[in-house]
């Protein structure tokens, strides 16, 4: 281990920061997508720093499980992109309101 | 030390050049050098598997994906329209409010106890290291089998509801398959128009 913790826990921070941006203020269905998977990493990234400093295997498997569900998560999501675009050639995230109630 | 601000530094430039770029493929070369250069921060923290499998499975797989969903949907008859590209009046207080929730996570992270950090106790050359696949695979397959089990029903779901959503008919598809039948193949246009619920002229 060559940098303390806190380095890896707030450039974890930092890369969960910029991805809740990327969600909040993009509106193209596909960046949003993305800026999820930001998030997921830098979750990863905290998992597999505590994970180091106390020697332990559960946080591997923990980020392990997480990359899993967002590889099924970016398959979906894409899914319901298209199907959107098949819908109407806007795709803009603000008029999709079909399930609104 | 110096690897780690090396990677630090990439990681976040290329996390900001992934959600500020104009287009999507733009997009998915940052993230690209982002989750590389994770995998590469994965290995200065011992966990060479998980670099391993970030490469596999995000960079070759998920990136793959939004590249294909990014070239059939741009390369139709019709642009990909986002319409009015971002949310100027959204974007000062979201940047606002993240820098102080970011704040108090870094403060928090600096100043409560400092984590001590064990040695490993082995030789990175040791089959059964810590991170290595050996020692990650007894721990997935004898402690942790159940989420693994569970990890596989999720994958088959997630399969299953793919096919479902972005199948031939799109939602519903089962019941307008027959009414798709009777009429034949038609442009992509008049298909959308279909699935909005008006009536299709032939």
């Amino acid at each position: 281990m060559s940098a303390p913790v806190d380095n890896y826990i707030a450039l974890s921070a930092v890369l969960f920061f910029i991805g809740v941006v990327g969600v909040i203020v993009r509106r193209n269905p596909l960046i949003m997508l993305m800026s999820i998977e930001l998030l997921f990493n830098a979750a990863n990234l905290a998992l597999v720093t505590y994970a180091r400093a106390w020697v332990n295997n559960a946080g591997h498997i923990f980020a392990f499980l997480v990359i899993t569900v967002a590889a099924a998560e970016a398959a979906i999501g894409l899914a319901i992109v298209a199907v959107t675009f098949r819908r109407s050639p806007r795709v803009d995230v603000d008029e999709v309101a079909t399930l609104k109630g | 030390m110096i690897g780690f601000w090396i990677l630090s530094v990439v990681l976040i430039a290329s996390a900001v050049f992934c959600i500020t770029a104009k287009k999507p493929v733009y997009s998915v070369v940052g993230l690209l050098a982002n989750f590389i250069a994770l995998a590469a921060m994965y290995l200065t923290l011992q966990a060479e598997f998980l670099a391993v499998m970030q490469i596999v499975v995000y960079s070759g797989a998920i990136l793959i994906l939004f590249v294909f969903v990014i070239a059939l949907l741009s390369s139709g008859v019709r642009p990909f329209d986002v319409g009015p590209d971002k949310a100027p009046r959204i974007a000062i207080p979201a940047i606002l409010f993240g820098v102080v929730a970011l704040g108090i996570i870094v403060v928090t992270a600096i100043r409560s106890n400092p984590v001590v950090v064990k040695p490993t106790g082995q030789d990175t050359g040791d089959a059964f290291a810590f991170g290595s696949v050996a020692n990650f695979g007894s721990a997935l397959f004898t402690t942790n089998l159940l989420p693994f089990e569970v990890t596989a029903f999720i994958l088959m779901v997630a399969i299953v509801g793919v096919v479902l959503i972005a199948g031939d008919e799109g939602p519903g598809g089962v019941v307008r398959r027959k009414k798709k039948r009777a009429i034949e193949r038609e442009p992509i246009l008049r298909r959308a128009q279909d699935d909005r619920g008006r009536k299709v002229t032939r």
